[in-house]
This record gives C-alpha cells, sequence and structure tokens, in this order.
C-alpha cells in the first residue's frame, strides 16, 4: 500500500536556507544542495525548495541550486516560491523539478493553476494554501502569510483542485512555528473537501505530532516540516522508526 | 551508449542525470541514427497517451523504435513510456500503442477502492512473484519506488514482472525479451530505482 510521505522544506533565500518562525526572525541554517543530500540520504521521501528571494540576482542563484540539486538527489522535488506565470512553471521544470507549488500566484491569477495543469499535467501543480482563522472562519492569506485575502478557504481550495491542481499543502498560520502539532481541525476541513492529495504543514514540533497526524486524519498524505528537521531536533530514521511502530505505513 | 528518446514531452533532465550518477554514457536525441547506433534505448514520457503517441507516430521514432527491438536491443519504457510499449490505451477513447508488449492501459478506476486517491501518486512496495527478474537482482521483494499514474496496464499478465497493491494489484513492470517497461520513476525512486537503472544498463 502507498506510504505516508515525510518531506523536509527548504526555505532558500540567496542561496542559503532559512526557516521563519511565524514567518519572521529568519535564521541562517545550511546549504540548500548538502541538506538535501543529507535528507535524501536518511529516508526523506520528497523535498520541497521554497524560493523566497526577491531579486533577479537570487533568482539566477536559486536555480543553480536548484540544478546542482536535481542532478544528485534522486526523490522527487517540488519547487515553489515566486510562481506566476507559466514561464514561472517552465524555468523551474527545466532545472529539474517534478512539482510547481503555486500560492500567491494563483491568488493574482486563478488561472494560473488551471492553464499550468493543461500544459503540464495535474501531478505537477501543487496549490499551497497559507491559511489562518478570521471572525469564526478558515480565511486564504497571501505574500507569505501577511495579507488577508478575505477568501473562504475551503471554497478556495475546492475551487483549485476543480481547475486541476493535484495536491494540496495546507499550511496552518495558526499553528506554524508554534511546535505544538498540526493544525488537525483545520486540516480534518480540507481533507473532508477534497479528493487529491493533502500534505499538512505548520507546527511539527516533535515525532509525536507525525504519530498524532496519521493516526487522527488517515486521509491526509504527508507531514511536511522544516525547522525540526533542519536543527536537528527530529530525525527522519527516527521519525519514520516510530511511525512504522505505530502501524503507519512508511518507507524505511 | 544509451539513447533517450527526446519526443517533445516531458523533462528529461533527472532522467539523464540519474544514468549519469551511475556513470552511464549517456545521449538525449531525437535522431534516427544516433538511436540507431545506441545499444540501449530508454521511452521517456509524462502527460496524454494520444498526445505522445501521436508525436512519435509524426517523427517516424515509432518506426525506428520497432526496428531496433525487433533487432533485439534492450529498451525500457518508463511510466508513460512503458504504457506506449503495450497495444492500445482506454486514457480518453481508444488509442493504438506501440504493440511491442501484449496488453492495454486502462484507468486505475476500474480497480480500486473508490474511496483511494487518483493519481496513485507517492512510494509503494513492489513485489516479483515468483520469479525474480535480472532487472530487479540488485534490489528486494518490498523494496519502495515513487509511482504517479492514473492508468496502469491489463490484460497483459504473461509480461508482468513486478506489481504493487493499491487496494488492487496494478502492473509496476513489464517485460518481452529485450523490450521492458516500468511504470513508476526510477530516476526519482533514490538508491532503488538507480539499482534498477544500473541492472538495465547490464542486460
Amino acid at each position: 500500500m502507498i506510504t505516508k510521505r515525510i518531506i523536509p522544506c527548504l526555505d532558500v533565500k540567496n542561496g542559503r536556507v532559512v526557516k521563519g518562525v511565524n514567518f519572521l526572525g529568519l535564521a541562517d541554517v545550511s546549504s540548500p544542495v548538502s541538506l538535501a543530500r543529507f535528507y535524501s540520504d536518511n529516508g526523506a521521501d520528497e523535498l520541497v525548495f521554497y524560493d523566497i528571494t526577491a531579486s533577479a540576482e537570487g533568482r539566477a542563484l536559486f536555480t543553480d541550486i536548484l540544478t546542482e540539486t536535481a542532478s544528485k538527489v534522486f526523490i522527487p522535488l517540488t519547487v515553489g516560491g515566486g510562481i506566476n506565470t507559466l514561464e514561472d512553471f517552465d524555468r523551474v521544470l527545466k532545472c529539474g523539478a517534478d512539482k510547481v507549488s503555486v500560492n500567491s500566484g494563483a491568488i493574482k491569477n486563478p488561472d494560473l493553476v488551471l492553464q499550468a495543469a493543461k500544459k503540464y499535467g495535474d501531478q505537477c501543480v501543487v496549490l499551497s494554501a497559507d491559511i489562518k482563522r478570521v471572525e469564526g472562519e478558515f480565511r486564504v492569506f497571501a505574500k507569505g502569510g501577511r495579507e488577508d485575502t478575505g477568501m473562504e478557504a475551503i471554497s478556495w481550495i475546492k475551487r483549485c483542485v476543480s481547475n486541476g491542481a493535484g495536491e494540496i499543502v495546507v499550511n496552518s498560520i495558526d499553528t506554524d512555528g508554534v511546535k505544538r502539532g498540526f493544525d488537525i481541525e483545520m486540516l480534518s476541513a480540507v481533507c473532508d473537501a477534497v479528493s487529491v492529495p493533502v500534505i499538512a504543514s505548520g507546527g511539527a514540533g516533535c515525532i509525536e505530532d507525525f504519530v498524532t497526524l496519521f493516526n487522527e486524519l488517515p486521509k491526509v498524505d504527508a507531514g511536511l516540516a522544516a525547522s525540526i528537521f533542519h536543527f536537528g531536533e527530529v530525525s527522519i530514521k527516527d521519525l519514520k522508526e516510530r511511525l512504522k511502530g505505530a502501524n503507519i505505513n512508511v518507507r524505511i | 551508449m544509451i539513447a533517450i528518446i527526446d519526443y517533445g514531452v516531458g523533462n528529461l533532465f533527472s532522467l539523464r542525470s540519474s544514468f549519469e550518477s551511475i556513470g552511464a554514457d549517456i545521449c538525449v536525441t531525437s535522431e534516427p541514427s544516433v538511436i540507431a547506433s545506441a545499444e540501449r534505448i530508454i521511452l521517456p514520457g509524462v502527460g496524454a497517451f494520444e498526445d505522445a503517441a501521436r508525436k512519435l507516430r509524426e517523427s517516424g521514432l515509432d518506426k525506428v523504435i520497432k526496428d531496433e527491438c525487433a533487432k533485439g536491443k534492450p529498451l525500457l519504457g518508463i511510466c508513460l513510456g512503458m504504457q506506449l510499449l503495450l497495444e492500445r490505451s482506454f486514457e480518453y477513447g481508444e488509442h493504438e500503442g506501440l504493440g511491442l508488449i501484449k496488453g492495454s492501459i486502462r484507468p486505475i478506476s476500474d480497480v480500486i477502492d473508490k474511496n483511494l486517491k487518483i493519481p496513485h501518486i507517492g512510494w509503494n512496495a513492489l513485489s516479483f512473484g515468483e520469479k525474480k527478474d535480472e532487472l530487479f537482482k540488485y534490489i528486494n521483494e518490498g523494496d519502495f519506488v515513487y509511482f504517479v499514474h492514473s492508468y496502469y496496464g491489463a490484460e497483459c499478465e504473461e509480461s508482468v514482472i513486478a506489481t504493487t497493491e493499491y487496494s488492487a494489484t496494478l502492473t509496476a513492470a513489464v517485460r518481452n525479451k529485450n523490450v521492458c517497461g516500468v511504470q513508476f520513476h526510477p530516476e526519482k525512486s533514490e538508491r532503488v530505482g538507480l539499482s534498477i537503472l544500473k541492472a538495465f544498463c547490464e542486460i
């Protein structure tokens, strides 16, 4: 049977990996290429590279790093950050990305998901949604979680899935960086609404948070995290052993 | 030299890199003479069957592939490249394949539980049955590989060399003499995938 996926996320700025706490206070961690190789060797099922660079020079540096990673690391690679047009899809796919994650780009231009899915296939298009509770509803945020779009999250996700988004990354702003576990309530609402794979993001602080995630929400396909892996608080090997011990199907 | 056939579907960067990482002499080409001079052929592919089959026909590469396979040259089809080896596909209509392997491509929704997600995406385990093919000589029963597909090889029992479980038993790999195909992505399946590519280079 298909296994639950464990996905480290690498936020890359000017060629280095960073991770924000609640998206603020960035701290330098390590080299993206060596970190990607390390994770792949230690059982990561997939990697997400998130480009948080704003400048053109930084962007060029990012594609160099992506190319180098894709020539050395042989697990699926998803790339996000600054994806606003089909040309952006093309740029990162040529450098070896397998899937492309859209967030603010899809909010600005909802047709982007449709166009990209037509051109590259549904399996290539990942919708990443930053979601926060506002006035009793789940609200979609743009620009790295800084801007309330006013859109209700579940209907937004359903709309993107019907346009061809093949996977959804649900990033809870409410739990991100807090390290007290994934946002089960929010994830449950998304899982009930769509039939494409759902990737949980935001809130993992320890191994047990992943056990809770997959036990309480068997429909969740993958758990994504950054800092707990980067800072060595959780090793992917230990995590997978523990999941296996809890009868959760993983690749070891 | 191994020729990866470039017929305008999908990105071949990772595939090329994976062969380079195992030290293979690799060439990405659409040139019939280069394909004819290669020792082995890789037929990649992502996207829709109909579009890919048409591109192979229009470029004349379908004939080149059939001629080279008839000479006994080893070929490995990957993902849609595997599906194209079969006789026909029922993906959005009915379309003719290369017919190098007996069988049809059908939607996995025909056979899997209704509550399971489509595509079948992620890492799943391989089973080899009674006799393990030499393509898998470096790996073990139960090793995991990475799948992304919504259609599968059906009515091809006599060529199946590996399967995977997704509430139903799905074709994971096929072989008819020198013609091999894998539904999964060896170039995205880490050590296990690279070992399969290495074994193919030794067929």
